[in-house]
């Protein structure tokens, strides 16, 4: 039908971009010297230029991956590893330079955490240009700062973690990131303490063939909760940007931690992350992870449920439309017994957009009672567009319960026609259905983001705007 | 404003290339009850998702028009704003969505973009339509139709109606699959609806919803046509002697009659 393919066609609201405004930039292209300027520039100590050091050879070493999505148009002597957007960061969005000021006011950034939220942080290209944190939340000893303050300031804590969930021996792009990092968020909740609001950090690309590689760590100590919501954007250029980000997350024993993320790259940017979280005995980790945006998105949040009774989730949603292929999924790795699991996938592709899910379960020997349970369902809205879905398992302990399920389905001549047949025109029947699709999702965000999420969906459907 | 009028003539219609109608007239309007009755696979059900305007449907002649205007020159969201409605035999089920939601969305389709309904005044409403069909309030919160019996589905229908308010609404076997509550709670839905300003064309294969929701005309169709019309009795008739006696009697009257 005619009408839904002009109400699918791709549009991006975000691609504006601010001009060249970095107080300091690289030259395209990755060497040693590239990462000893940044570690220098940083005024790290030894063991974290080390540490760089050595993930540069691992990087340099492992062969791109050939078992996902098409990574060829990625050239990394194309891209700039580091820009500098200001001389400082601000406290107060007063302290932040105009410009940027006013692009993440155009996002909406510091009037939602006037609203909702208990600390932003605010990335543009390489740093963090604005941080601020609720007094109240800093006095209960919670610890919310970008990655390069916590170096200088909880070096003994950084030490500890860092690197231990996602060592730069996992994967390319792990140890690209673990190589150049810059940015990024560093959350300690200590022991017992709630932290009932969503603490959010916002990732903003604008230089062209940019890369950013932030590196996040949170650990939430025994028995605490918390909230950790990212968003970003990017321009709309005509060449490739690079965003390699590695998310660390240790959930201690009776801990809660929920992660949330609305992707919404620029469909020039290839989304290459590494997501990764142990959970301790009765620890729950919850991925909540939404990708709309990006060329490429591989991105597989995992847990590693190394304690008895540790709960694992992962609500995923992934939009692909022309010339996107979001190639995600999820990893659950049962180590304890009744540890239990849960994927709930849903991904929609369009206008000959292409959707991958791709998961594991792994059940190891001795965990009785472990349970897991997998769930992917697809919405295709045209025949241009296609979905995979490649679960894997591998079980050895045959005392545990395993479900998988797959749907996939096309928004139905029939069921337009019930909706049409009260009224609503060819497109609110065809987004109504896509609403109500991914709703599982969106009633999982807090109240603000679901608005948000729902507006991106809303805007993805649109024919021509702006 | 007068009544509305539904004029259906010498409807001919294809499904996959196969003629189904082969040229029935039946006029309908405001204040009115027609019965459509007859065997399975005589057309019925393609005359109610024609008037709707189901794609698969193709009309190869005739007319339909509502109030004078050609109704089969408009979409299917346009025919509903334009006051039409059909309540399906299987309606669709959309996950995600409650059946609160879609029916804001279908009020506010038919309405003002700048003048959305309140929420208050819908809630009332909806609440009031929920009392008269004997729904749980709790069901406004389901997904439309998802796991719902039978019995609810075609409540749910019922529910659109009267909020949708159509001029002419269509009711395709509304009673069908139902035990003999659910139908009269039905058709009590159904009977309060009736009023000057709604037509009602009612498709069914029983005489029993009949008991409830007395027509104006009842018409049996076979093969394609309106082969006889007549009282509120004619059903009862059809309902002693069955459809055989429509085989028998009638169709050979009208097949030797000239085209």
């Amino acid at each position: 039908m005619a009408t839904r393919q002009q109400l699918v066609a791709d549009e991006y609201e975000y691609g504006f971009n601010d001009g060249d405004v970095g107080v300091l930039k690289f030259q395209k292209g990755l060497t040693r010297e590239v990462v000893e300027e940044i570690s220098r520039i940083k005024q790290e100590p030894a063991w974290m230029l080390d540490f760089r050091l050595h993930a540069l050879d691992i990087f340099l070493k492992k062969p791109m991956p050939n078992w996902g999505a098409d990574l060829s148009a990625l050239d990394f002597e194309k891209i700039v590893y580091y820009v500098r957007p200001s001389d400082r960061q601000g406290k107060t969005w007063d302290e932040v330079p105009q410009q940027i000021k006013d692009t993440f006011e155009r996002l909406g950034i510091p009037e939602a955490e006037r609203k909702f939220l208990a600390g932003v942080s605010a990335q543009y290209d390489s740093e963090v240009v604005y941080h601020n944190i609720h007094k109240d939340l800093e006095e209960q000893g919670i610890i919310f700062t970008d990655t390069d303050t916590a170096v200088r300031e909880y070096p003994d804590l950084v030490r500890e973690y860092f690197g231990t969930v996602i060592p730069s021996e996992d994967n390319k792009f792990a140890a690209l990131n673990t190589a150049v990092w810059s940015g990024g968020s560093f959350v300690y909740l200590p022991k017992g303490v709630h932290c009932n609001i969503p603490l959010q950090a916002y990732f903003r690309i604008n230089s062209e063939n940019m890369g950013q590689f932030e590196r996040t760590l949170i650990v939430a100590d025994e028995g605490s909760f918390g909230h950790y919501v990212e968003g970003c954007t990017a321009p709309s250029y005509n060449s490739e940007s690079l965003h390699s980000a590695v998310v660390e997350i240790l959930v201690k024993e009776g801990a809660r931690m929920r992660y949330t993320t609305v992707q919404n790259w620029a469909s020039n940017v290839f989304n290459l992350v590494t997501k990764r979280a142990v959970a301790e005995k009765n620890a729950t980790m919850e991925w909540v992870d939404g990708n709309i945006g990006s060329k490429v998105t591989m991105k597989y949040p995992s847990v590693y449920l190394v304690g008895e009774g540790a709960r694992g989730m992962v609500l995923s949603i992934a939009v692909a439309g022309k010339g996107q292929h979001q190639d995600t999924g999820s990893k659950m790795y049962h180590y304890a017994p009744h540890t239990t699991s849960t994927i709930l996938s849903k991904s929609i592709s369009k206008h000959g957009g292409k959707t991958t899910y791709r998961g594991l379960v792994h059940m190891a020997k001795g965990v009785e009672g472990a349970k897991s349970n997998v769930k992917c369902d697809t919405l295709i809205l045209d025949e241009q567009s296609n979905s995979d879905t490649i679960p894997y398992t591998e079980v050895a302990d045959s005392r545990v319960e395993m479900e998988h399920e797959a749907t996939v389905t096309k928004v139905s001549e029939e069921q337009l026609f019930y909706l049409m047949s009260r009224g609503l025109s060819e497109e609110d029947a065809t987004r109504m259905v896509v609403m109500g699709f991914i709703e599982p999702f969106t009633r999982e965000l807090p109240m603000e983001f679901a608005v948000e999420m729902n507006r991106l969906i809303k805007f993805e459907m649109e024919g021509a705007i702006g | 404003m007068a009544g509305p009028e539904l004029a259906i003539s010498d409807l001919q219609v294809a499904v996959d290339g196969k003629l189904v109608l082969k040229g029935l007239t039946l006029t309908v309007r405001g204040g009115e009850v027609h019965a459509v009755m007859g065997p399975n696979g005589t057309g019925k059900s393609t005359l109610a998702q024609t008037i709707m305007g189901h794609p698969r449907y193709q009309v190869t002649g005739g007319s339909i028009t509502l109030d004078g205007r050609d109704v089969l020159a408009m979409k299917t969201d346009a025919r509903a704003r334009a006051g039409l409605f059909l309540a399906m035999q299987y309606p669709n089920e959309v996950s995600g969505v409650t059946t609160a939601n879609f029916l804001r969305t279908a009020l506010n389709a038919r309405r003002d973009a700048k003048d959305p309904v309140r929420l208050k005044e819908f809630r009332d409403e909806l609440d009031h339509a929920m009392d008269v069909l004997s729904i749980d309030h709790g069901f406004a919160n389901r997904y439309l139709n998802e796991g719902f019996s039978g019995g609810e589905k075609k409540r749910n229908e019922i529910l659109q109606m009267l909020l949708l308010k159509p001029r002419i609404a269509v009711l395709d076997e509304i009673d069908s699959g139902l035990d003999i509550d659910a139908v009269r709670i039905v058709a009590e839905g159904v009977d309060a609806s009736r009023g000057p300003e709604l037509g009602l064309l009612l498709i069914t294969h029983y005489q029993r919803i009949l008991n409830y929701v007395t027509p104006d005309r009842v018409h049996i169709v076979y093969d394609g046509r309106v082969v006889m019309s007549g009282g509120p009795e004619l059903a009862e008739t059809l309902e002693s002697r069955g459809y055989e006696w429509v085989r028998e009697e009638l169709v050979p009257a009208v097949e030797g009659s000239p085209a």
